[in-house]
């Protein structure tokens, strides 16, 4: 373990300042370029290649019947295409199916740096991440519907409720217009961006806190920091399936949107 | 790394926020993801679909094969069966006709040989009746010349005249001809 335990039990509580990740380019800091070579940055372009190279080298030379990892690239875009785009979308879902899948992927690699030892955060713990993914399925799903039902017939289709009386529309349409064209993007990525926060949290929490124990100095206090640790394996595990989790929902709750842009009724 | 004191709810300028979105990590966001965007869809995704649908096709194909194939072995029974029917109806046609032709020969024999049969007696019955005739013609003459040499040998006198010995003797053999066929 490479513990300077001095160092780290300084750090102990962690505060929101662990996520400030200074610029590997010390020239660059303080310009607002600072940002853009972090190690975050740095894990963002590393899981775009990785994600590339897997596909590319698993799919040079397909085959009628797949190999093992020919076909576990196709499981990756066929799971989103079958079981997220054409379930929840329908059959034209399959033109989305591309977007989803890279979605998924990205958001699933880039989450899953939060456990990999030595990189151990996902850049989704920082709000820049997540936006961006957030706006690109907002910018879709809004222009779909115009182009669908052109731009006052989206409005209508998207705030205007069938079915309901004529006085309940002055308080019903400004909600649905806040919730479905404004919130929809805040909430998908700020629920990305926090459970990955958390998570990195709760791990730096009982990691951290063990190494406080550890040094705190009474020998009674030494097997609590064990079970501190062996519970951050646990929290370990479960932040693999809380950012599985994440990444599925994500995708899941961007083909929704796409089909409430393009479905007929309501 | 930097080790600010705790400042847990200070939106301090100096302090870290937590939810801000700094531009420079929005550009590398976007960038990131669409290169891997443009990378798979352009190299990879059309690639999984196209081999999907070659799949589809590949079973749909084996189906519809063994469809055909299946058609053609029923078309071929029924086609057999339809052969075997004819066959039996054709033999059983043709043994008809042979009894039947056996029976038309059987008739014709016999007819022929009744007729022949027929022919043949009748042949004799006239050959006997024309012998009987002749035997009978002969018999007149003789008869008549040896019954006259015989009276005249046994009387004495001559019957000289014409129409009186005819009409004797064919009286005698009239007599003698009633007598036979009595």
């Amino acid at each position: 373990m490479i513990t300077q335990p001095g160092f780290l039990a300084s750090e102990f509580p962690p505060g929101v300042d662990v996520f400030d990740y200074k610029t590997l380019i010390p020239s660059l800091e303080g310009s607002m370029w600072a940002g853009a070579f972090t190690k975050l940055s740095l894990l963002v372009w590393m899981a775009v290649a990785i994600i590339i190279v897997f596909f590319l080298v698993t799919y040079r030379n397909p085959t009628l019947v797949p190999s093992k990892k020919q076909w576990l690239a196709e499981s990756a875009y066929g799971v989103v295409r079958n079981n997220i785009a054409t379930d929840i979308i329908g059959p034209q879902g399959v033109r989305f199916a591309p977007y989803l899948a890279t979605v998924f992927c990205f958001v699933f690699v880039t989450n899953l740096w939060s456990i990999v030892p030595f990189a151990q955060i996902s850049p989704n713990s920082h709000l820049a991440f997540p936006v961006v993914l957030a706006v690109l399925t907002w910018v879709i799903y809004i222009g779909i519907g115009i182009k669908k039902h052109g731009l006052l017939g989206y409005l209508k289709h998207s705030t205007v409720q069938p079915g309901v009386p004529w006085w309940v529309h002055p308080i019903l349409i400004p909600i649905e217009f806040l919730s479905n064209l404004i919130l929809r993007p805040i909430t998908l990525a700020v629920r990305l961006f926090a459970n990955m926060f958390a998570g990195h949290m709760i791990l730096l929490v009982f990691t951290l806190g063990g190494v406080a124990l550890w040094n705190a100095g009474p020998l009674l206090l030494k097997p609590a920091a064990l079970g501190s640790w062996a519970f951050a394996i646990v929290m370990t595990l479960f932040e693999l399936f809380i950012l599985s989790l994440q990444a599925y929902v994500f995708t899941l709750l961007s083909a929704t949107y796409f089909q409430s842009s393009i479905s007929e009724e309501h | 790394m930097n080790i600010a004191q705790e400042a847990p709810d200070a939106p301090a300028e100096h302090g870290y926020n937590v939810l801000g979105v700094p531009l420079a990590e929005v550009i590398v966001g976007l960038i990131a993801f669409g290169v891997l965007l443009f990378v798979l869809t352009k190299f990879v995704f059309p690639r999984m679909e196209s081999m999907f649908q070659q799949r589809v096709e590949a079973i749909e194909g084996g189906l519809v094969k063994a469809e055909k194939a299946q058609a053609e072995a029923a078309a071929l029974l029924s086609q057999y069966k339809a052969q075997l029917a004819e066959a039996r109806t054709e033999a059983a046609r043709i043994r008809d006709e042979a009894r039947a032709d056996a029976e038309g020969i059987r008739t014709d024999v016999l007819a022929k040989a009744r007729e022949e049969s027929d022919r043949i007696i009748a042949a004799g019955r006239e050959q006997l009746a024309g012998e009987r005739a002749s035997i009978v013609r002969e018999l007149r003459t003789e008869m008549g010349s040896l019954a006259v040499s015989l009276a005249g040998k046994i009387v004495g006198e001559s019957l000289e005249d014409e129409a009186r010995r005819r009409g004797t003797v064919e009286r005698a053999l009239a007599d003698l001809e009633s007598a036979g066929a009595r």
